[in-house]
């Protein structure tokens, strides 16, 4: 039982000055993904039956490695925007709240850096 | 998380079947939602059988027959009865509209009403919206002018007055926003479409002068970013006015301040 005022209420803590960017970035990753995608499916699509060192060899290559890592970028991006979204709209406990959207985050940096370091290995003849 | 069982009080039982009119032919069943706070009942649906012959051709001139000759105790609100005054919003058939503007003829079966959806509810089918008329006020839906008043009227040339054909329209039945899931789970923070209709139609003025001001208040990842283009505010307005588009509009407008 609250007895402020239904204008304070709504006031609530006031605006935040932001959600722009992470609009703005939600949608530039999204167009970012359809040719990166079409490109990674068409890739693997050509590449069935080849063996695993032309597989590194096409890896290696400074064009195929800088598009990967630009399509692991733009996809741990745009999906952690998204969930973070989803996670504001459903969760609403906040402790809650805010441990999975740092979950969220701290996930997609993670699988990111393994998946970019990957390739990178690959590229410059690692392991 | 956001509830999506009803509580155990809010379940909607089989509710009572009023005696049909004497000698009626030509009936048509309303289920009606009634619920009353003055007792410990759960919401309820009650069946009303209503003499078609002799009511008349809208929605709402069968809730008010009902009223007056079947149940006097059955609450709605209604005034304009043209679709002006945004009163008898309520879900009708599965759809939020105006009843006042809803043709009985247009629908099929049973007539299902219910007040409009994911309110408190006051009484039967009226709804509390006091939030939502506070969230209106919220936005401050005013011309705002530093500039000194002039003798003679502001003025605006042809071209800036088209760009608020679509928004002034807007009666504030609450149609859009209570039909928008976003609305439903974040209520208390995001603005909703009617609000945000509304927010723009003072955005898109010309002669108001307080732009960047309501652009800060509407910053905001609830007040303003929970809108995910769900569209059922569009598809719904009885006025068919576009919300989803306006609320398109702020997010440009908030773009184009920063690009």
């Amino acid at each position: 039982m609250s007895l402020r005022s239904p204008l304070g209420r709504a006031r609530g803590l006031g605006s935040a000055k932001s959600g722009t960017q992470h609009w703005w970035a939600q949608r530039l990753t999204a167009i970012a993904l359809v040719p990166l995608t079409i490109w990674f499916v068409i890739a693997m699509v050509a590449a069935t039956g080849s063996d695993h060192a032309s597989a590194r060899e096409f890896i290696g290559n400074p064009v195929t490695a800088v598009l990967l890592i630009l399509l692991i970028v733009a996809t741990f991006h745009h999906a952690q925007l998204g969930l973070q979204v989803v996670i504001e709209d459903y969760v609403h406990t906040k402790p809650v709240e805010i441990a999975l959207l740092i979950a969220v985050k701290g996930a997609a940096i993670v699988l990111a850096l393994i998946a970019i370091f990957a390739v990178l290995s690959i590229a410059f003849g690692g392991a | 998380m956001a509830d999506f069982a009803l509580p155990r009080n809010s379940k909607v039982q089989d509710g009572k079947a009023w005696p049909k009119t004497e000698g009626a032919t030509n009936t048509r069943d309303f289920k009606v939602y009634r619920w009353s706070p003055d007792d410990d009942d759960n919401p309820r649906v009650d069946t009303y059988t209503v003499d078609m012959d002799t009511c008349g051709p809208m929605v709402l001139d069968a809730l008010i027959k009902i009223k007056n000759e079947i149940d006097p105790t059955l609450t709605f609100r209604r005034s304009c009865r043209e679709g002006v005054c945004g009163s008898c919003a309520m879900n009708i058939d599965g759809t939020n509209t105006l009843a006042c503007t809803s043709f009985n003829s247009d629908i099929k079966g049973d007539v299902k009403i219910n007040p409009l959806p994911h309110q408190e509810v006051v009484k039967d089918l009226v709804p509390d919206m006091t939030h939502f008329f506070a969230q209106y006020r919220e936005v401050e839906p005013w011309l705002k002018t530093d500039s000194q008043a002039p003798e003679r009227e502001r003025l605006q040339s042809v071209e800036e007055r088209e760009k608020i054909d679509g928004l002034w329209e807007c009666i504030l039945c609450a149609c859009c926003t209570t039909s928008c899931p976003s609305y439903w789970w974040n209520a208390d923070r995001y603005l909703g479409p009617a609000v945000l209709l509304q927010a723009y139609r003072w955005l898109a003025d010309s002669r108001d002068e307080a732009t960047g001001d309501r652009l800060d208040n509407l910053e905001d990842p609830f007040r303003l970013y929970r809108c995910h283009t769900i569209m059922n505010c569009a598809k719904t307005c009885p006025k068919s006015l576009n919300p989803a588009k306006a609320i398109a509009e702020i997010k440009k407008m908030m773009l184009e301040r920063q690009l």
